[in-house]
């Protein structure tokens, strides 16, 4: 036999060594998908260009000449927000749900590797790349932009872009646990980030907008998250910019869709057909 | 056997699995797993035979502990594989029937992450040796064709070192060639003690790989032993021959005539026109064909005598039920 029972056992690798390693490994295989580097790195950038050409010498804000601000406070706030929103949020949605049609999943869970180092290897890389992402787009906002940062808010930015980046991380492991195949996680998430940026102060302000619009935004976490990153970049707020009513908004979506994600979360691939897969897997969940 | 031989890696007693019927219908539950008792003994190669829909990746992925039972008794290495931890994972190796392996990453890649979670794994390099992709070892997965990439399937399910390897149809979709190697990594594999508990519809796979043979239809194991007995028991000989275009004979004569009168096999006449008698006594229905052959002065030009393969005992046994 290959393991020989005087042989002294071999240790557990640590935990640490193996996030760390599962972290590498999906930032790997990210960076070797095109359509997710478009989707998660380019798209926002292209964003803040084009909008920043269009309205960049802008202001926004309702009421008197006091409280108006120059978009490219705006903007680039609001898409760094959206940057991590991709990063996360769409980006779970989309490559687990891939991993999971492909068996990766499945194989990996033949593995020793604790589940929730997989899982937490995958959260990790998306993490970092929304945190990447907030970088080159502030970055990119000072150096071309002229965007100022004022160091008393800077501990409520980076308060918010936690909250925002963990609840919205937690919100796409939930759609990849839900839905079952992988072009239909894909369609959920993008159906439900682009439209929702529209009423959400991250492409355009709707201060100004009809009220349903208003109140649409308002259900979502991605609004308050665009928000409360943006007051951290407002001129006319005094003071830190703290939002603690819009984080506790953010972190309870958050939290809902960390229950559904531990609760729902499914290894097994659902086949190809959509009705038929959707009844397999509820058979296989029954047993 | 009891349930108390603990040496054995595999015991399953009463294994039985029920999904709820896909096509909503038809009421009530698919069994898949009937009632299915089975022992591997360590260093055993065990082949599990059987078509499409037999129940063969039910039960060895209930095996695994991918899927949970509906009743009956199973252990892996002494253990309950549905709550089989770290701890089992660590000492299985698992081959699923869909690779699941990282297209975007090199065989190198996928092998050097995956061995990180076990405890005393191999070398990447030992295993990319074994499986003999040196040449590819820094080509995509996705770029390699399907008997490569199941080789890195493979690799991926030996480089913990297991004890016990599940290979569920490890060379389907395989050319003659890559079978062929294949089957000497397995056999390497066995040699140094490694448990195999394989599935194929292959017959000539189970042939040469197995040391037993379980031949499995509708969840429930319908014979079991070494290829070598399953063909004694079930096979025995064939005596064939073609009827010479004459029309001094007639196949009803051959059928219901003398021949099939004094034969002690079962005679059928294949698509192609040839008298097949299988027989547990070739001797004496050789004897019985040639007399009747002379007696009428007619001349058999391919009459044969071959010993049954175990392609033969699964349509037998295919027949029978
Ligand atoms: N997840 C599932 N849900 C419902 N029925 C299933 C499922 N998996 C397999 N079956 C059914 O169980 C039977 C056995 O299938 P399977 O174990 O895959 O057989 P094999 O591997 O021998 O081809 C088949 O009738 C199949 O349709
Ligand atoms: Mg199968």
């Amino acid at each position: 036999m290959m393991r020989s029972t005087g042989e002294t056992e071999a240790r557990w690798p640590g935990s640490a060594g193996l996030l760390l390693a599962q972290t590498g490994y999906q930032l790997k295989l990210f960076y070797r998908v095109p359509a997710a580097m478009f989707f998660t790195l380019a798209l926002p950038l292209v964003m803040l260009i084009l909008l920043n050409a269009v309205f960049g010498s802008d202001t926004v804000g309702e009421g008197s000449e006091s409280q108006m601000w120059p978009t490219r406070q705006f903007y680039t706030a609001g898409l760094a927000v959206f940057a991590a929103v991709t990063a996360t949020y769409t980006n779970l949605a989309n490559m687990i749900p891939i991993r999971r049609d492909e068996g990766v999943l499945k194989r990996w869970r033949s593995t020793p590797l604790p589940t929730w180092i997989y899982v937490g290897g995958a959260i990790c890389s998306s993490v970092i790349l929304a945190a990447f992402n907030v970088i080159v787009m502030l970055t990119l906002g000072v150096v071309a932009y002229g965007l100022e940062i004022d160091a008393v808010k800077i501990p409520a930015a980076i308060v918010t872009l936690a909250v925002g980046i963990a609840s919205f991380a937690a919100l796409g492991m939930a759609v990849a646990a839900v839905v079952p195949t992988a072009s239909a996680a894909s369609a959920v998430a993008n159906a439900t980030v682009l439209p929702l940026a529209f009423v959400s102060n991250v492409f355009l302000s709707v201060d100004g907008a009809p009220r349903w619009v208003q109140l649409l935004g308002d259900a979502f976490p991605l609004k308050a998250f665009a928000s409360a990153f943006q007051d951290t970049f407002n001129p006319t707020i005094a003071g830190a910019a703290w939002a603690p009513g819009r984080l506790g908004f953010i972190a309870l979506w958050g939290v809902v869709g960390a229950v559904v994600a531990v609760t729902q979360f499914r290894w097994e691939p659902s086949g190809s057909g959509g009705r038929r897969s959707r009844r397999r897997s509820a058979a296989e969940s029954s047993d | 056997m009891s349930v108390s031989e603990p040496m054995s890696p595999i015991v399953v007693r009463g294994l039985r699995k029920e999904y709820r019927s896909k096509d909503s219908s038809a009421s009530g539950t698919v069994v898949a797993v009937d009632g299915l008792d089975l022992d591997v003994a360590a260093g055993e190669v065990y082949a599990l035979l059987g078509h499409n829909g037999a129940g063969k990746t039910t039960a060895i992925e209930i095996l695994e502990g991918h899927r949970m039972r509906t009743s009956g008794e199973v252990k892996v290495l002494g253990v309950d594989p549905g709550d089989g931890g770290r701890d089992l994972r660590d000492r299985i190796g698992v081959v699923l029937q869909t690779s699941g392996v990282e297209p975007e990453l090199s065989v190198a890649e996928v092998l050097e992450i995956a061995r990180r979670s076990y405890r005393s794994p191999r070398s990447t390099s030992e295993v990319i040796d074994v499986i003999g992709l040196n040449d590819k070892a820094d080509q995509r997965v996705g770029s390699l064709s399907g008997g490569q990439a199941r080789r890195v399937a493979l690799g991926l399910g030996i480089i913990g070192r297991p004890e016990l390897l599940f290979l569920d149809e490890p060379t389907t979709g395989f050319d003659p060639v890559a079978r062929r190697s294949f089957w000497d990594l397995i056999s390497r594999l066995a040699a140094e003690g490694t448990t195999v508990l394989l599935t194929t519809h292959y017959l000539d796979e189970a042939e040469h790989l197995a040391d037993r043979v379980g031949v499995m239809a509708d969840g429930r194991l319908i014979a079991e032993g070494t290829p070598a007995d399953l063909i004694r028991s079930f096979g025995g000989s064939t005596v064939r021959f073609s009827l010479p275009e004459s029309e001094a004979v007639t196949w009803s004569e051959v059928l219901q005539g003398e021949i099939a009168a004094q034969v002690s096999g079962t005679v059928t006449v294949t698509a192609s026109g040839r008298v097949e008698i299988s027989s547990s006594s070739p001797t004496s229905d050789l004897s019985v064909v040639t007399a009747w052959a002379v007696s009428r002065r007619v001349e058999l030009p391919d009459l044969e005598v071959v010993r049954s393969s175990l392609e033969d005992v699964f349509i037998r046994l295919g027949q029978d039920r």
